[in-house]
């Protein structure tokens, strides 16, 4: 018998698989296609103080294995996120981890404090590092100081444990990692998209309304992985790992690297059964590798 | 129900200049309720390129188990569905979206298309007759050579055609035939570049319609937000073209 479960600060996980912030809105769309109750998780979408109507489109463009979007955190606001989305999840046995957005402290602070409340979330995960909001957001993520401070600010009012998702645009993001776990964070989830453009060629024109949007997909697994590698080293923080996950054998990757659980992002839109089929592939791909456990695998690279 | 099936190609033919006729069989078909709903296709398994590719319907065949699609083969997408052949299988995910309501049309029906909007519109077409309303078909195209349906149009009512260059049919847009046309129409429904959709809602702000939108999507279910519209109900509301849509009544969207 392979465990597949996993255990996190405020997640008691039954398997390592969970739809990434962004990529699954709250829920809604993919329960028509199959039980959510399947999933070791949910990372619902970001949720602000207000409800954002986001960016103009376009808003997504096609990349070599990947895509490039600027969706610009869309959201119905805090008070119908916490008043209707959340009570609709409560029916599915899976633990959520709310994306908390803003663009000053007291917007993280205030959204932080109110969804932390909500029964069925259990951990929460702020995004420091969304590329494609003018004010906050990455501003966030790219400074060791202000992140820090934010962690704390956000760590003070949260009923549950708090996961920073770090920005891959930063030169030197062991930095923000350790900055992050000084505020007192409980987990890492990383990383967000990489910032990215793509021209009409005909025209010379961006095609992503917002001039650049951020780049996900198989295209960025390598950057994932690698800097999964580094920051798992360097900080005694779990990591939730994300980036280009699209099969079994890349949550094997993600693993191995230092994360203790995996999301996947982008591949829900190729396919929109990809959790529930990793989920069912997993313990016959551990088995063939020889593990037990998945958190046997956790860091694995690490000791060879 | 949505489904994602690996369906069967059965025929696909060239019909028109980049234009592709393309007949897939399985149980997905039998989902299939409204005319303009689309299917979002994986065309190939690589992930080069990554993203499903939108496709609408243009007929639909219930007892059979099939329905067909018809596409321009213009990006690297299409014409890697374009290489496709009959015995090969297709990873179809549908039917999405809301199509066009046919219990709203009374007695008779302009249906107006443009170019890779025309196909939801014959199997509209096509329902619509079987209902007894009288559709007149009002579509336009680059050039002759980019026509396509047009005798099977025929079969189902009057038919117009409009080309830009004017090798075929009358010259310039199908606005051009609108306004030699009487509006002794009760319902009109329009699938074509968002352009023209403006355009005949313009042409005709006193009948009801129902008009159907095109915008980049991601995922097609309505988790991504990647398609939004905006509305005239009101400055916060906004809607999905790939779940709420790609069909709404018209003076809803704000192009």
């Amino acid at each position: 018998m392979i465990d597949l479960t996993v255990k996190l600060p405020g997640l008691n996980l039954k398997n390592p698989i969970m739809p990434a912030s962004g990529c699954f809105g709250f829920g809604k769309e993919y329960a028509q296609l199959y039980d959510l109750s399947q999933l070791g998780a949910i990372m619902i979408k970001a949720t602000t103080v207000e409800m954002r109507l986001g960016n103009p489109t376009p808003r997504v463009a096609e990349t070599a294995s990947g895509m490039l979007n600027a969706i610009g955190l869309q959201n119905p606001g805090l008070e119908k996120v916490a008043g209707q989305e959340l009570p609709w999840l409560e029916k599915y046995d899976v633990p959520i981890i709310a994306n908390v957005a803003g663009t000053t402290t007291e917007d993280y602070v205030e959204v932080a404090k109110a969804i932390s409340q909500a029964p069925n979330v259990h951990a929460l995960e702020i995004n420091i590092s969304c590329p494609n909001v003018k004010q906050g957001g990455i501003t966030f993520g790219t400074d060791p100081d202000v992140a820090r401070e934010l962690t704390r600010a956000v760590k003070e009012v949260s009923a549950v444990p708090v996961y920073i998702k770090l920005s891959p645009n930063v030169t030197n993001i062991v930095s923000i990692a350790k900055a992050v776990e000084e505020g007192g964070a409980d987990g890492i989830t990383m990383i967000n998209t990489l910032l990215g453009m793509r021209m009409d060629t005909k025209t010379g024109r961006p095609i992503i309304a917002n001039i650049t949007g951020g780049l996900s997909g198989p295209a960025i697994k390598p950057v994932a992985l690698r800097m999964i590698y580094e920051v798992s080293q360097h900080t005694k923080l779990p990591i939730i790992g994300m980036g280009g996950v699209t099969n079994v054998d890349d949550v094997i990757d993600f693993l191995s690297a230092g994360a203790s659980a995996v999301a996947v992002g982008t591949a829900n839109f190729v396919n929109p059964f990809v959790c529930p089929e990793i989920i069912a592939q997993l313990p016959e791909r551990l088995h063939e590798l020889g593990f037990d456990s998945v958190e046997q695998l956790v860091g694995r690279s690490h000791r060879l | 129900m949505i489904k994602q099936e690996r369906m069967q190609i059965i025929k696909q033919q060239q019909i028109a200049h980049h234009i592709f006729e393309l007949t897939v069989k399985g149980v997905l078909a039998n989902e299939m309720a409204e005319p303009g709903q689309f299917v979002h296709i994986r065309v190939a398994d690589s992930f080069e390129p990554l993203l499903r590719r939108p496709i609408s319907v243009a007929s639909i065949d219930l007892e059979a188990s099939q329905f067909t699609m018809i596409y321009r083969a213009e990006g690297r997408g299409t014409q890697l569905l374009a290489e496709k052949r009959a015995g090969d299988t297709l990873d179809v995910l549908g039917p999405l979206g809301h199509g066009f309501p046919v219990e709203e049309a009374v007695k008779k029906a302009y249906l107006i298309g443009g170019g890779i909007g025309v196909p939801p519109l014959y199997e509209l077409a096509k329902q619509l007759n079987a209902r007894g309303i009288e559709t007149v078909h009002i579509l336009g195209f680059e050039s002759k050579q980019a026509v396509f349906y047009e005798e099977k149009f025929r079969g189902l009512g009057d038919t117009h055609i409009a080309t830009v260059d004017g090798s075929h049919g009358t010259q310039g847009f199908v606005t051009h035939i609108l306004n030699e046309l009487p509006a002794d129409f009760d319902t009109y429904y329009s699938c074509g570049p968002t352009a023209m959709l403006e355009a005949v809602q313009w042409a005709y702000p006193q009948k009801k319609g129902f008009l159907s939108y095109e915008q980049r999507m991601g995922c097609g279910i309505g988790a991504c937000f990647a398609c939004v519209c905006r509305t005239t109900k009101s400055e916060t509301d906004y809607i999905k073209v790939c779940s709420d849509g790609p069909v709404f009544p018209a003076g809803v969207v704000i192009s």
